[in-house]
């Protein structure tokens, strides 16, 4: 079936940036034809076994062709902006010049729109866009391609250690909004940052498709924050793409509160003792839907991967979680430990999760553990011993549950709006606030 | 403080307690000692409020109100302190955190505010003190990662902070070195007042050798078969626990 998605292309193709570069346009046409035949994924797909996305086709999202500045509760900026950070302000896809905010930027550095990024240095652009992930991956990643209209081009010179994070804020204000954006972030050798993507919008229909690549050369260390709270019937796509050279670090955290439905990819690329964590904790409510797709691949020895992603499923909402870990048969002395999870607060929640291991290399380290439960009745009873009643010891609970992601989030200002979203979710009567 | 009537409990269909009978006054100590499978753990469960016990019979009356009637935390509130004998691991909540929600949640029920938070830490780093247990413990995940002689000075440390008036000790001294146990019953011993009453349940004599009861009864088969002074305990040593489940047939 043909997506309708493709007869409304050529409303918008003449505005999407990047157009005056041959290069762009093969890979914007290569991807588009690849999206022409195979539409969205569909149920059939094992990685799309567990997610539904045919109302993504039936709805028709539409990008804003409306490039005035758009009007929207002003809170949406203000609650979500990071104090102190160098912040892209992204508004219904678009480039946002008068919201964001560069300054102190750091002349070495370079902090751009992509749109503005594939003028003034599309040399640059094309040694990296669409290396980290190919048309092959799958046809959101081919989609985004195609459509996207802006995103946040980074470039971090080889040994410079950035102290202020830098922040990707990317906001909805349209009912029926198709944005779909591409990132690139690059840290060259011993490059040292933090990266905050934060994701927001009304709590209408909507479509976030957003593709990040990440290049982590040499002994470099990348930190990437991902904050999904996106409206509450909002549709999310987003994928993370990351190569990894030796020695490499790369940090990824994974918070998704929001969305009607979300889907999550991240993938890494290890090469020689190089080193990555993978953090993440979902959390749903009502009908919430929260797809998690992980995959490590161990191409070379002595790399590192440490994977920890929990989930708080409540209501009717349904988490899933699919982890691959592949070692190659030239990774030898690979250490990976992949954990998934999951606390059930209803009995109409749903968690699927999927651990999976491929290893060709003989000599390796590979854990894999997985749990879907409920609250520890014994825990309970143990703090109503202690004096506190069985309400707030369930909230305590769950609370210390997802906490343990927050907590190892390292920058104090990203802590308090994690903690503030963490409490905007579940129950929060008789936790003190003291305690965060 | 305490009296127990012909207490019945049953788990499912199988009867654990059948007639225990006991009264506790204030500042006394007593020593339930009892072979495994006597209901020595099941009595300690029933009086916290431990979901899952069917109590067929009987009734418990602390401080003139009916024990039973109590939800667990109510009964905590009003000083009825179980230390556990396999204390919980709490992952993400904080020693000094369940320690302050505990302590005003105690507050709060006989209508006092909230502690002052320096007056909380300052009372607990005198209490931890006595524990011999580092400052550290208190910013730890509750038990989480405790050996267990920590866990148990953990439950006596909690104790000393929430101050019950009936403390009930659920084989405190199972799984202690020497040393540890010396610890716990010196923190066990400086609770001690005419105010506040203990039920310690245990499988061996030696904890009474560091912490001395004015009474001990042997519980076997769900019911107390003997009672008498700290020398029981020295005879049931000596004679070995067939000694009591032969009276109790």
């Amino acid at each position: 079936m043909t997506s309708r998605y493709i007869a409304e292309y050529e409303k918008t193709a003449d505005l999407l940036p990047g157009q005056s570069l041959a290069w762009l346009k093969t890979l914007r046409a290569e991807a588009f034809n690849c999206f022409s035949d195979q539409g969205f994924p569909s149920l059939r797909e094992e990685e799309w076994r567990y997610t539904n996305v045919s109302a993504i086709e039936k709805k028709l999202f539409a990008p804003s062709l409306d490039l005035s500045e758009a009007v929207f509760d002003q809170a949406l900026l203000t609650e979500n902006q990071l104090e102190g950070a160098l912040t892209i302000v992204l508004i219904n896809g678009r480039f946002s010049k008068q919201h964001s905010s560069l300054e102190g930027l750091d002349k070495d550095i370079l902090v751009l729109s992509m749109a503005d990024a594939l003028e003034q240095k599309p040399e640059l652009l094309e040694r990296y866009l669409s290396k980290a992930v190919s048309n092959e991956e799958h046809s959101f990643v081919v989609f985004n391609t195609a459509w996207f209209s802006d995103g946040l081009f980074v470039h971090i010179p080889a040994k410079k250690v950035v102290d202020q994070p830098i922040q990707l804020l990317h906001v909805v204000t349209e009912t029926e909004c198709l944005a779909s954006t591409r990132n690139v972030l690059i840290a060259e050798e011993m490059a040292e940052v933090n990266v905050i993507e934060t994701f927001v919008g009304v709590d209408d229909n909507y479509l976030t498709a957003s593709v990040t690549e990440v290049f982590v050369e040499k002994n470099a260390s990348l930190s990437l924050y991902k904050v999904q709270s996106e409206g509450e019937k909002a549709y999310h796509f987003g994928g993370t793409y990351v190569k990894q050279a030796r020695d490499s670090r790369f940090n990824h955290h994974n918070f998704a509160f929001g969305g009607l439905l979300a889907r999550n990819d991240v993938h890494t690329d290890l090469d020689i003792a190089s080193e990555c964590d993978l953090n993440g904790l979902y959390l749903g409510n009502k009908r919430q839907h929260i797809d998690n797709h992980t995959r490590i691949n161990h191409l070379k020895p002595h790399a590192i991967s440490n994977e920890l992603y929990k989930g708080v499923l409540n209501q009717r909402a349904r988490g899933v979680f699919q982890g691959m870990v592949y070692v190659a048969e030239d990774a030898q002395k690979t250490d990976s430990a992949m954990n998934n999870r999951n606390l059930l607060l209803s009995n109409d929640a749903e968690a699927d999760t999927k651990p999976q291991l491929e290893i060709y290399a003989d000599d390796v380290k590979c854990a894999h553990g997985v749990t879907v439960g409920q609250l520890d009745e014994k825990s309970i009873f143990y703090l109503q011993a202690r004096c506190i009643d069985e309400e707030t010891a369930r909230n305590m609970l769950t609370f210390a549950f997802a906490n343990e992601m927050v907590d190892k989030v390292k920058l104090k200002v990203l802590k308090v709006i994690l903690l503030k979203n963490l409490l905007q979710v579940f129950p929060q009567s008789g936790i003190d606030s003291e305690w965060l | 403080m305490l009296k127990i009537e012909n207490l019945h409990v049953s788990v499912g269909d199988k009867p654990i307690l059948k007639g225990l009978n006991l009264e506790i006054n204030a500042g006394e100590v007593h020593a339930i000692m009892g072979p495994n499978g006597a209901g020595k753990s099941t009595l300690s469960h029933v009086l916290s409020g431990k979901p899952g016990y069917n109590i067929t019979e009987g009734k418990v009356t602390y401080m003139g109100q009916d024990l039973l009637d109590m939800d667990p935390e109510i009964r905590a509130r009003e000083g009825v302190f179980l230390a556990f004998q396999y204390p919980v691991e709490i992952p993400g909540v904080s020693n000094i955190y369940m320690l302050k929600a505990a302590l005003n949640s105690i507050r709060k029920h006989h209508g006092l505010d909230e502690v002052d938070a320096m007056d909380f830490l300052t009372m607990v780093k005198d209490k931890i003190k006595l524990l011999e247990m580092d400052e550290k413990f208190l910013y730890r995940a509750v038990n989480e990662g405790f050996s267990g002689g920590e866990k148990k000075r953990n439950e006596i440390l909690q104790a000393a902070i929430l101050e019950p008036k009936m403390c009930i000790l659920d084989e405190t001294d199972s799984g202690l070195d020497i040393d540890a146990l010396k610890v716990v019953a010196e923190g066990v011993n400086s609770l001690r007042s005419t105010e506040r009453s203990f039920l310690m349940i245990t499988h061996y004599q030696r904890l009474l050798d560091y912490i001395k009861p004015d009474i001990v009864h042997v519980l076997a088969d769900g019911q107390i078969v003997k009672s008498g002074g700290p020398e029981l305990a020295l005879e049931l040593e000596a004679k070995g626990y067939q000694w009591v489940e032969g009276q109790a047939a």
